[in-house]
């Protein structure tokens, strides 16, 4: 009897239960015998330098277990940056400040306590003797003459100059365009804010040696690697580092931080564990951020909206220091990503990366993808607008025509395939296009203002082939481990590199491995986040654990069919290379009556009195895929707005996403992905928006209360659907799907209100979120004197 | 100066000695030792902290632990009945109303209020009601939808 195939169906999550009742096990839920607790001294300050610091009365508060400053920590290293461009100055980064702080919020010193009040009393009684320098923290501003210097390494905190495309034609295009559309694009930062704050407990084992790190990571093995290798010194067989329930990452959760970095180097001084749990104004001045762009583009037009070159020069804010994989973010995940699925003639990017005095920036949900998609589709509706044609037809005349195995693009990305104009036609149908646009006309009538906005992306996952990151500066190579254990019984417990943090794995991969053993799904167990237990794993980001990790597993599973093969034939006396496998039976090729059940060849594996000569017993198989290339998702998002022009209020009418990202596991969790990232990308576009003061340096959105996350009544519900264009690049032809809401909605949202704003004059906002105050600005300044 | 304080959750008496200033989801997490009330701010904007005090959701964030002496105190854990889950619960399971989890107790113990003030709240009324929690995974999509089949099953019952 044939199994009913897993493989697409919305099957209800099974890590649901824990969490639903209450009985998750985040990092700050866990409470060991002997525990200490940690507070971090931080600069108040975005840029000075430290004279002093006085720990005399800290140390004597009740509670104090100890201390600790940079300067006690002799012997450890910078936190390094793990991608190295050519010619990048890479300041400094020690855990704990020792000579200046380049930020609000850089730590300077841990205060270990019997409580965590204690620890917090203590850290407020830490004077630290400042030397308040100048400091920088607009973009535009950094590089220019007279800006504070911030690392003496980085003359005119200029970090890099990076540059892809072909300059010359990309002149010659804009020579011979009939039409030059310029403007000035900011995309703002952004501030992560997973739901939960980052956490860390780190456990010294004085009789043997053995460091346990508990922390909210998305990739515990690049975490262990980095610490022990890079900054402690320490001996990796020796640390063991758990992720367990982890609350969201986004991207900010990738990266090594100074605080567990902090916390295991303590830990192994007073042989307590520690726990440091970040509160949200820490996770504000802490938490890498996103975004940060300022870029000035221009594309060239022949008369008849041909797209003949596309010119881009960005300003890319860094922070303070390099953050972990920093120096890719606005280079190899966003310039690479300027030829979206537009077949353009030319194409030149220049970015500068520069230091300022701010949190590090690093990779946030999309992460440069969502800069070049929204650099992209804003041009692309100014174009339209510039030679009076329809942002669709404009759209639909300059896509890549199908193609199903590479197209090569003009800043070094093969695509793998795409089919871009029935994903936006289907878009047009759900919308119902012309209707609207006869509802807008009719609504403007009666002064009502209603905007539609289109937007299409390209996205580059499923990070990737280990040989062309490492050509590109990688310090790491980034492929997956996939590891299936057959027990005795035939149950299968399967373990992943890549790393849950609410994708679902769990779920989604046991759907993959049962189908494809063709066993129940209950017999089949995930683990995931402990490099004590799972083969060294690169973990999760750029939406690639279905497509690579998956594969992975894929890979072992072959392996243990072909293993059980032998088995079978042997017990069968039939030859391997006749042997199939189906339905959870090994059975002789045209004879399925001569068959084997799963669990008996698990079974004979591990008590193999009647075994083939040469094979090892045991069933279990582990497997390292290392993709050929890149996938490229793709899609087309619109959303339909209402701008009331008294008070600048956008409401969002609807909201539809057209996505294309390859073969689905569990269409539910996808949709769910994909919602949450459309969520985060109409935060940047309405309200979110990381600021800071530049004559202080002075985060000022550092809480809740002043960034605005977005909230259930600011969205509507979403009108999803889905194209499949599988990938040729991995066999089960999964493209990715984690980031395309976040990287779609943005534009989406900013054409719609400019749309809507078009009639009274409006044509661009240089700056989001469109904040009520940013729209009526525009309106009035499009009105007056009208 | 430690005061005492006791308070039942559910079902169970604590009786703990706290600092005046003892946040009350502090006391549940780290003294009663029920860890699925998180938290998530330090300025009562997420809800992540969100329990039933005396009959109404409260963020536990925002008391202090001796302002509940007395209480009569309900948290996640204490929402499925008899090992069976409550109908919110069953329905964020079934709608798929979470991704990371960590919104989740907050956000089910603010839905269970929503639907016990109006058991059948429109979808403007659901979402304003959310005012007060947040969730960074999930696009609020598949918690309305969870809300809005809880009260078509609790209707039922």
């Amino acid at each position: 009897m044939a199994t009913a195939r897993l493989m697409g169906s919305s099957i209800k999550r099974r890590e649901d239960p824990r969490f639903i009742t209450g009985k998750g096990n985040y990092t700050d839920d866990l409470k060991l015998p002997g525990m200490t607790y940690a507070a971090f001294v931080r600069s108040e300050h975005a840029n000075a330098r430290i004279r002093g610091i006085d720990t005399a009365r800290a140390r004597a508060h009740p509670g104090v277990v100890a201390i600790f400053t940079g300067k006690d920590m002799t012997g450890v290293n910078s936190l390094p940056c793990g991608w190295l461009l050519p010619e990048l100055k890479v300041p400094q980064h020690p855990p704990l400040a020792t000579e200046a702080a380049r930020c609000v919020g850089d730590p300077v010193a841990i205060v270990i306590a019997e409580s965590q009040t204690a620890a917090l009393d203590a850290a407020d009684l830490v004077k630290v003797d400042w030397d308040v320098l100048p400091s920088v923290t607009s973009t535009a501003r950094a590089a220019t003459p007279g800006a504070p210097q911030i690392h003496e390494v980085a003359p005119n905190n200029i970090a890099f100059k990076f540059q892809i495309g072909d300059a010359a034609e990309t002149d010659a295009a804009f020579t011979k365009a009939d039409v030059v559309v310029k403007k000035r694009i900011v995309n703002q930062r952004l501030v992560a804010n997973a739901m939960e704050p980052r956490a860390c407990v780190a456990r010294y084992e004085d009789a043997t040696g053995d460091l346990t790190l508990w922390v909210t990571s998305q990739n515990p093995h690049v975490h262990r690697l980095l610490m022990t290798a890079f900054v402690l010194g320490i001996p990796e067989h020796k640390v063991r580092v758990i992720a367990p329930d982890v609350g969201g990452g986004f991207g900010s959760k990738i990266f090594l931080y100074n605080e567990e970095t902090v916390c295991s180097w303590a830990t192994r001084q007073i042989k307590r564990p520690i726990r440091w749990t970040s509160d949200r104004r820490e996770a504000f001045q802490t938490d890498a951020q996103g975004r940060d762009h300022v870029t000035d583009a221009e594309v060239a037009l022949s008369k008849d909206g041909t797209m003949l070159g596309l010119r881009v020069k960005t300003t890319a804010n860094l922070g303070a220091y390099l953050s972990t994989f920093a120096p890719a973010v606005p280079t190899f995940l966003y310039a690479t990503l300027l030829n979206g699925v537009y077949a353009f003639g030319a194409i030149h990017a220049e970015v500068t990366g520069v230091f300022t005095n701010t949190t590090p920036v690093d990779a946030y949900r999309g992460a440069g993808r969502p800069e070049a998609a929204y650099l992209l589709e804003r041009m692309v509706d100014a174009c339209a607008a510039a030679l009076k044609m329809d942002p669709a037809e404009l759209r639909k005349k300059n896509f890549i025509p199908k193609f199903d195995n590479g197209y090569q693009t003009k800043v070094a990305l093969m695509y793998d395939s795409g089919n871009y104009g029935p994903c936006f036609d289907t878009l047009l149908q759900m919308l119902d296009y012309k209707k609207f646009r006869a509802d807008q006309a009719a609504a403007r009538a009666q002064g009502r203002l209603l905007g539609v906005g289109f937007s299409t992306y390209i996205e580059a996952c499923s990070i990737a082939p280990s040989k062309v990151v490492g050509a590109l500066g990688a310090q790491a190579g980034l492929w997956e481990s996939g590891k299936v254990r057959v027990h005795p019984t035939g149950k299968v417990t399967v373990f992943t590199g890549s790393h849950s943090h609410g994708q679902g794995h769990e779920t989604t991969f046991a759907q993959l491995a049962a189908d494809q053993l063709g066993i129940p799904m209950d017999d089949v167990d995930i683990v995931h986040g402990d490099t004590g237990i799972v083969p060294f794993g690169m973990g999760t980001y750029g939406s690639r654990s279905a497509s690579v990790g998956g594969t992975a597993i894929l890979m072992s599973i072959n392996k243990i069919k072909e293993k059980g093969k032998r088995i079978a034939a042997h017990l069968l006396e039939a030859s391997p290379g006749d042997m199939d496998y189906a339905n959870g039976q090994f059975f002789v090729k045209g004879s399925p009556e001569k068959a084997v059940p799963f669990g008996t060849v698990a079974l004979v594996a591990y008590v193999p009195h009647n075994f083939p000569e040469g094979v090892e017993p045991g069933l279990e198989e582990t497997s390292f895929y290392d993709p050929s290339n890149f996938c490229f998702p793709f899609g087309a998002h619109a959303c339909v707005v209402e701008v009331d022009p008294d008070t600048g209020h956008v409401k969002i009418l609807r909201y539809l996403a057209v996505d294309d990202v390859g073969n689905v596991i569990n269409p539910m969790i996808v949709d769910g992905m994909v919602h949450g990232g459309i969520a985060q990308g109409v935060g940047q576009a309405l309200w979110e928006g990381a600021v800071y003061d530049d004559t202080s340096g002075q985060l000022i959105t550092g809480s809740m209360m002043d960034y605005a996350l977005p909230k259930a009544d600011g969205l509507p519900m979403y009108e999803t659907a889905r194209t499949v264009t599988p990938t040729p690049v991995n066999p089960l032809g999964i493209k990715g799907a984690g980031e395309t809401g976040t990287i779609a909605s943005t534009p989406a949202v900013v054409n719609a209100v400019v749309d809507a704003l078009s009639g009274l004059g409006v044509d661009h906002f240089e700056a989001m979120p469109l904040t009520p105050e940013r729209v009526w600005k525009a309106v009035q300044a499009a009105t007056s004197g009208k | 100066m430690k005061t005492k304080v006791t308070m039942t959750i559910n079902g169970v008496s604590y009786s703990h000695e706290v600092e005046p200033r003892m946040l009350l989801v502090h006391f549940i997490r780290e003294l009663a030792g029920l860890t699925g009330t998180h938290v998530g701010c330090d300025t009562s904007q997420c809800g992540a902290c969100t329990i039933n005090l005396n009959g109404l959701a409260v963020k536990s964030c925002t008391l202090l632990a001796v302002q509940a002496d007395g209480a009569q105190i309900t948290t996640i854990e204490g929402l499925a009945k008899d090992g069976k889950l409550h109908p919110i619960q069953e329905a964020f399971w079934e709608k798929h109303g979470l991704q990371c989890g960590f919104c989740t107790p907050g956000m089910i113990m603010s839905a269970a209020q929503i639907l016990q003030r109006n058991p059948n709240p429109s979808e403007a009324e659901i979402r304003h009601e959310l005012e007060g929690n947040l969730c960074r995974c999930t696009g609020y999509h598949n918690i309305v939808k969870a809300i809005q089949y809880a009260a078509e099953t609790m209707a039922k019952r």
